[in-house]
């Protein structure tokens, strides 16, 4: 397991990798927001946890077609499927690699981006906090999307209209904490719930993606 | 430990394409599958390493026993030589790939990215991926696949030593490896037209 | 005799042949004298007036589009773990049927906001739980379209059925979480046995309900009749292909 969290990683590093497309991608959004909304740093602050959120899910969106695709071109899914690591285990550990190469930096350059987004100052710690929070819960919803599409043809724009409904919960909860935050109310509750849909999907969610990956490989 | 197949029928794309196939191959010997092009190697051969579930026989000896070998390599251009192999040697719990290296003469190339390898170099890459499985039975499908005559040899020796350590190998091949070894014959076991149990649309029909 | 001999596709099509014609003929009746009944039979509500006749139609589409999910999901079990090719098919015809369904539900219950909450659209739990039930129809047929083997293409859709279910579920608690609503209560809870419906407007309602029930049965028998026979051609085909 140790060994395909090391490649993985060692992969998104080198060159073509592709770690920090879903970050510049992230960023880019981001500084759109304000030309599409006016600079009117009051409206700004107010939507600024949703607008955060939204482009942390779209980066991480943007990086799942790879996380499969490029080892079921290659063979490497045939091989790790006769392997004596399980399936399951095998994508626990993909999903934990596309979170430490796109949602952890997406929750470390959230607090920049909330400065330029002047985000209230009581909101950062909950936004950081939400995002710390949910984003393992957009990798792991992610790679069973990834999953069911892996054997499609050009399946990137399925794979966003079949995982976009399944990122709702995780989206509203997660918004909720960080909007709950910026305005000073209490976000416990929600942060709660959202560590909840973390917790549960990361336990149930493997299951799921290698029971398709099973399917898809036939 | 022997692979043996008995009345195994299995199925591409759900229509039945052999039926009946039974063999066993014992330890210290191999086995070369024969056949025209469309008769069922790649998929009897990936049914054996667990792929897909066959329609209906039995396979023992397969469980957990098998490194299988495909049409692709599952290598990763941005990873060197060494790299490759030592990431599969520790997938199957191993560290050792010098001698793997050292059977495909891969030592020059340690240090190069396999996307910088010709064809024939990664197709010595991804053979020598079998020795550091350490796995008992090798299963293979077109191995020699873009090798040079002087490659052939050298995983010609390779199966020879690993048939003498006690290991068994399954081949699907065209070509005359050199190895002291049955052969197998699958085209008297197509799957007659007519024949369609099993097929995913026989409920149809 | 037992049930499951009707997952057999030639026993299923010679029933459901059977069946239909009288399936059609009691949708038609249900479903028109239910809106006939409900457009010129009852009362203008005194507060609504004459626009809470929509409910005819909104309220058993809505019913319809929830409950064609349901029957996805358990034909979608059936297939993943009794492996009937008709079940499989059945949960694909059932599908356009229920997002259509989910349409009508969304289009009816802005036609009615509109004077009512003088606004077509409101980011209300209940209209926005049917928005997202219709993303999950548009996806689960997606899927079915874009996987070429049939029979891949149900498993997939199938365990995409199931784990559908469960975030549509979680999305309904989050989206009741988010806003609390402008929607009125549901008009018929099962549940507590009650109604907040006057006995005068609910019996044209039930009549319409069952109506569409019927109707729905019928579409999805009719479709699954298709499917069936289009793979039967397949196999026809495939078998020619291999005889030449």
């Amino acid at each position: 397991m140790i060994a395909l969290l090391r490649r993985d990683l060692m992969l998104a590093f080198r060159a073509g990798g592709g770690f920090g497309l879903g970050l510049a991608f992230f960023l880019i959004v981001t500084i759109l927001v304000p030309f599409s909304v006016g600079p009117q740093s009051d409206l700004l602050g107010t939507i600024a946890p949703g607008v955060l959120w939204l482009g942390a899910l779209l980066a991480c969106l943007l990086s799942l077609d790879r996380l499969l695709a490029l080892d079921f071109e290659d063979g490497t899914l045939d091989l790790l499927a006769t392997a004596p690591l399980p399936l399951e285990a095998a994508l626990s550990v993909k999903a934990l690699s596309h979170w430490l190469t796109t949602g952890l930096p997406l929750v470390l350059a959230a607090p920049v981006l909330g400065v330029m987004l002047n985000l209230a100052p009581s909101g950062f710690v909950w936004l950081v906090s939400s995002l710390a929070v949910g984003t393992p819960a957009l990798s792991v919803i992610g790679t069973f999307g990834a999953a069911l599409t892996v054997g499609i043809k050009r399946g990137g724009l399925l794979m966003s209209l079949l995982v976009l409904p399944l990122y709702v919960p995780t989206l509203i909860f997660g918004a909720e904490v960080a909007r709950r935050g910026a305005q000073g109310l209490d976000p416990v509750t929600s942060l709660l719930l959202l560590g909840g849909i973390t917790c549960a999907t990361i336990a149930l969610m493997p299951f799921a993606s290698a029971a398709v990956l099973r399917m898809t490989l036939r | 430990m022997t692979l043996s197949l008995r009345d195994l029928a299995v199925a591409r794309g759900g229509v039945p394409v052999l039926s009946g196939v039974s063999f066993d191959v014992a330890p210290g010997t191999a086995l070369i599958l024969r056949g025209p092009n469309g008769a069922g190697k790649t998929t009897l051969l990936r049914t054996i390493a667990g792929l897909q579930a066959p329609l209906s026989g039995q396979i023992t000896g397969a469980e957990d026993t098998i490194a299988y070998a495909g049409h692709a390599d599952g290598l990763k251009a941005m990873l060197n030589v060494a790299e490759n192999l030592t990431f599969w040697a520790e997938v199957f719990g191993r560290k050792d790939i010098s001698e793997a290296i050292e059977t495909y003469q891969l030592e020059p190339l340690r240090d190069r990215l396999a996307g910088t390898l010709s064809a024939g170099q990664k197709r010595r890459l991804g053979l020598a991926r079998l020795m550091v499985t350490g796995r008992p039975i090798w299963v293979l499908d077109e191995p020699t696949v873009s090798l040079d005559a002087e490659a052939v040899g050298m995983f010609a020796r390779a199966v020879t030593r690993h048939l003498a350590g006690g290991g068994l190998a399954l081949i699907a091949t065209h070509i005359d490896l050199g190895i002291a070894a049955q052969t197998f014959d699958i085209t008297p076991f197509r799957a007659m037209p007519d024949d369609r149990s099993g097929a995913s649309d026989e409920a149809f029909l | 005799m037992s049930l499951w001999e009707y997952a057999n596709p030639v026993k299923f099509l010679g029933l459901s042949a059977r069946v239909q014609p009288y399936l059609w003929a009691a949708a038609a009746i249900c479903v028109s004298v239910g809106l006939t009944w409900g457009f010129f039979g009852t009362p203008e509500d005194f507060r609504q007036g004459s626009t809470v006749k929509i409910i005819y139609l909104h309220v058993p589409a809505a019913l319809m589009a929830i409950n064609a999910w349901f029957m996805m999901l358990v034909a979608s079990l059936i297939w993943l773990i009794r492996r009937h090719h008709v079940s499989a098919l059945a949960a694909k015809a059932a599908a356009p049927v229920g997002m259509t369904m989910t349409v009508i539900a969304l289009v009816t219950g802005a036609i009615w906001g509109q004077p009512m909450w003088g606004t077509w659209w409101a980011w209300d739990p209940r209209l926005t739980s049917f928005l997202i039930l219709f993303l999950f129809y548009l996806g689960y047929i997606a899927l079915w379209e874009a996987v070429d083997d049939p029979d891949t293409a149900a498993d997939l859709t199938s365990v995409l059925c199931l784990v559908g279910s469960v975030f549509a579920v979680l999305s309904r608690y989050a989206v009741r979480f988010w806003n609390q609503g402008l929607h009125q209560g549901t008009s018929v809870p099962v549940a507590t046995g009650g109604r907040t419906v006057a006995d005068v407007f609910f019996y044209p309602l039930l009549v319409s309900m069952i109506g569409f029930g019927l109707l729905f049965l019928a579409l999805v028998l009719y479709r699954t009749g298709t499917e069936i026979r289009l793979r039967r051609t397949r196999a026809l085909l495939a078998r020619q292909g291999r005889d030449a």
